[in-house]
């Protein structure tokens, strides 16, 4: 496909997005051209969803200019998106599940009749549904309950809805992470049916065989800019994930730490219930910092959920220095030492309406109390104990949590952990919307704490942050470990070959 | 925890009730008013504090379940059955008084206990299991008592408990003396001890309570166990006091009263936010509406009208408070906190 000759359907011109704290978008382009599938592919993190709900009408952009058609638009919502004949079907579904088939199709633009009874024509739906559903490959009734549908069939119905507003662009956020290898496929062919009916689609996903499979083209991100273009025959899973990584980090770390093998905390066999397929066996060393990577969905964070026994393992034990440990809930796990500092400070790490001191005591109130009574002197000297060690930043430990900057509200969780007596602490994403000069502080405390003989696991998707800090790094994908790397084999690739390592390779589409 | 709230609510209270006085004053004229007090007279504050108590403890009995992000309805009904049911043990079965006041607050327990599992282990939504037993408490009243008006007879064995709902202490009415010990007793709970510390966590933030740790299950459900338990104290003063119970009507509507106190007395409905000290004063406020209601001789069908329309001024005005201290917390934020460092690399 000789592409510079064409206008592309769409056109986007030095995008940039800005996020308090992140740039997401930083000059990107992209384009599309009639009738060809562009696959677009980089880290966590990279922009991709970024800039695909810049172009659904979701966010705008603050700087570059979007052309449809060579013309340059103004997308200022979802259906001003839609009217220019983008279509985009978004990571998580948003169908609404209460509806059925046809309903969802036709969702905000229902044929009415009736006159001025204005009412909804169920018959009109139902006949026109039957078509879109039919190019789609479902053969089901437009009166079927969207909730009675799987999820790949409910994707389908989102693609059935994109073609029913005569869609020229549909854009696909990851479609296949949640379908099997029959629906992925499915989905591939029909990929390829709706080229071949003039329609362009934009597939994003971290899969690369999908991507090879199904691919004219592939456009590559990396921290907001483009990272290189890929033609169809240039295509190979080792030129994406160059395109994928591809960046030299100067690693500041000095000595790697080799863990001490005798005194461990060793996980084996955990079964987590959100993949009940997967057993799970690792060892985490006295002295060094375990970085655990993978990309979204891996199954990291609901690895350490069921490790701090918010959700009960299904199978599996921990034990600590041989010790076998039994935890069926974040008591438990407290009780044995085993804390976690979570991804998500503000839902979960803290109580944000409450002040320094009280989140700082809350996991071990009764040391503070007598009688029940909880006595403000103490949780005072032991707040303010926690404040000078860390460093937190506030005006006093009764100031709310809220009112404090991302980088010292995680101190603060970390506090809550650090007045007690930690044997591990499990970190998921620990810098995530932290400032630089927190992150610096953040690093130099975990390192602080693994010399003083706290077991460490850190979980990241920040490569950068996992190269940088870990001793040793263990990468997952899809709910499995698929291997641990040593300091010495550390590198960008192997992280990434681990992470998006070719499951597909049974995939027998032709193209 | 902010005072300067409570402190504004005591203003008003005065102010309201010594506004009423000056009000009669210039109704009455001064030389009619001061030799035969009405409002200040000493039966209408013995009436008035009386109700103050009466009303308070179970108000205070919903605050603890609303600090969980909680409510309890089925408290009125739960008046009416468990009434009910002391009469029959007192008059009909001639128990002893102190064994049948500890099965009524057992059972208001086990009733308490029974919600709380409802909504930890179902997970079914409080104001549901509670609407239920709101209908099926009143209706087992009616259906025990075969919606007969049943009544404690003159029977001097249990005066004592007769002199708690109906007698006075030095001029001040028994129920209020009562109210007054519990609020000191919950006031340590809720805001000194652990327990509290825990019910104001879960309140605000429930799933960072538990990854702090805390056994929220257990803590909610012992909530509506201790729930049940002051709505028991309640219950049998309640009965005392109007000494017949008609399972029909007996405590209708008083679940609402005490969310009204509550929600004036600055408890949220979403939990984690309130104190004893607030929900004193705002049962106090209650009670003096309707007192002044009373008094005024307003036609006692609009006295929902006016306490409706009072607790809303009260919480748009709060609201309004609400939003202007938002802003002014967000303008310091700004200045205060560091300029989030772009991440460049």
């Amino acid at each position: 496909m000789s592409d510079s000759e064409k206008t592309p359907i769409v056109e986007v011109v030095g995008v940039s997005k800005r996020f308090p704290g992140v740039v997401a978008l930083n000059q990107a382009n992209f384009a599309v051209y009639p009738g060809e599938v562009v696959a677009l592919i980089g880290e966590n993190g990279a922009g991709k969803s970024t800039l695909m709900k810049i172009l659904g009408g979701l966010h705008r952009q603050d700087e570059g200019e979007i052309r449809i058609d060579g013309k340059p638009v103004e997308i200022r919502n979802v259906s001003d998106s839609l009217h220019l004949g983008i279509s985009l079907i978004h990571q998580e579904l948003n169908n609404l599940d209460n509806l059925d088939v046809g309903g969802n199709i036709f969702l905000g633009r229902e044929p009415l009749t009736g006159g001025f009874l204005r009412l909804i024509d169920r018959r009109k739906i139902a006949d026109d549904s039957r078509a879109y559903l039919q190019k789609v490959g479902l053969e089901l009734s437009p009166t079927t309950p969207l909730s009675s549908l799987s999820i790949a069939q409910q994707q389908l119905v989102e693609i059935a809805k994109a073609l029913s507003v005569n869609a020229r662009v549909i854009i696909m956020d990851e479609p296949t992470s949640c379908l099997t290898l029959t629906e992925t496929n499915r989905l591939l062919k029909l990929i390829q049916e709706l080229k071949s009916g003039g329609v362009s689609v934009v597939f994003i996903s971290h899969r690369l065989m999908e991507v090879q499979a199904c691919a004219d083209r592939v456009v590559g991100l990396r921290d907001g800019r483009n990272s290189g273009i890929l033609r169809k025959s240039e295509i190979s899973h080792d030129s994406m994930v160059r395109l994928m990584v591809g960046r030299n980090l100067d690693l500041k770390k000095s000595t790697t730490r080799n863990g001490d093998r005798e005194n461990r905390i060793e996980i084996k066999d955990i079964v987590s219930p959100f993949f009940p397929s997967h057993k799970i066996s690792f060892d985490v060393r006295k002295g060094e910092i375990l970085g655990l990577a993978g990309l979204v969905g891996a199954g990291r964070s609901e690895l350490a959920m069921t490790m701090f026994g918010i959700v009960k393992p299904l199978a599996g034990e921990i034990s600590i220095n041989d010790q076998r440990v039994n935890i069926r809930s974040p008591r438990d796990a407290i009780q044995n030492g085993i804390y976690l500092v979570p991804e998500d400070r503000r839902k979960t790490g803290l109580i944000t309406s409450m002040t320094v001191r009280e989140n700082v005591t809350l996991p071990d109130l009764w040391s503070y109390a007598t009688y029940g009574l909880v006595s403000y002197k103490r949780e005072l000297l032991s707040a303010e104990n926690q404040r000078q060690k860390l460093s937190i930043k506030t005006a006093s430990t009764n100031t709310l949590a809220k009112n404090l900057s991302g980088g010292n509200q995680q101190k603060v969780v970390l506090a809550k952990w650090l007045s007690l007596q930690p044997k591990l602490i499990i970190f998921d994403e620990p810098t995530r919307g932290v400032d630089v000069g927190s992150k610096a502080e953040i690093y130099r405390l975990m390192r602080g704490l693994s010399d003083a003989g706290v077991f460490i696991l850190m979980i990241s998707s920040d490569m950068e942050e996992v190269l940088g800090v870990s001793d040793r790094i263990a990468v997952m994908r899809e709910g499995m470990l698929t291997g641990i790397i040593e300091a010495a084999d550390f590198s960008e690739e192997n992280v990434m070959k681990l992470a998006v390592a070719p499951v597909r390779t049974a995939l027998e589409l032709t193209s | 925890m902010r005072p300067s709230k409570e402190i504004g609510m005591v203003a008003i209270f005065l102010g309201l009730f010594f506004g009423y006085a000056l009000l009669e004053l210039i109704q009455r004229g001064p030389a009619d008013t001061f030799a035969n007090p009405v409002f200040l007279g000493q039966a209408n504050l013995l009436n008035l504090t009386r109700s103050i108590g009466l009303f308070g403890i179970f108000s205070v009995a919903m605050g603890v379940v609303i600090i969980t992000g909680g409510i309890d309805l089925s408290i009125g009904s739960q008046f009416a059955l468990l009434g009910v049911i002391l009469a029959y043990l007192l008059v009909n079965y001639n128990w002893p008084w102190p064994i049948a006041v500890v099965t009524v607050l057992l059972l208001c327990m086990v009733l308490g206990w029974f919600h709380g599992v409802l909504i930890t282990r179902a997970n079914l939504q409080p104001f549901v299991v509670t609407l239920c037993g709101l209908l099926g408490y009143r209706g087992l009243a009616r259906f025990i008592s075969h919606d007969q008006t049943v009544g404690f007879s003159g029977d001097t064995t249990y005066e004592l408990l007769r002199t708690l709902a109906t007698g006075s202490v030095f001029n001040v009415p028994a129920p209020f003396i009562v109210f007054v010990v519990v609020c000191i007793i919950m006031a340590l709970v809720l805001h000194g001890s652990v327990y509290g510390r825990y019910l104001f966590a879960i309140g605000r933030n429930e799933e960072a309570a538990v990854y702090s740790g805390i056994n929220t299950k257990l803590v909610i459900t012992s909530a509506y166990i201790l729930c049940g338990f002051l709505t028991g104290i309640s219950a049998i003063l309640l009965g005392f006091y109007t000494n017949s119970i008609s399972p029909a009507s007996h405590g209708s509507f008083f679940e609402l009263y005490a969310v009204a106190a509550c929600v004036l007395g600055g408890c949220s409905l979403r939990g984690g936010e309130g104190s004893v000290l607030g929900i004193f004063i705002g049962t106090a406020m209650i009670q003096l509406l309707r007192n002044i209601v009373n008094l005024q001789g307003i036609d006692s069908s609009l006295e929902f009208v006016v306490m409706g329309s009072v607790i809303m001024i009260a919480v748009v005005f709060d609201q309004i408070l609400a939003a202007r201290r938002r802003a002014r917390e967000s303008r310091l934020d700004i200045k205060a906190a560091p300029a989030e460092t772009v991440a460049a690399k």
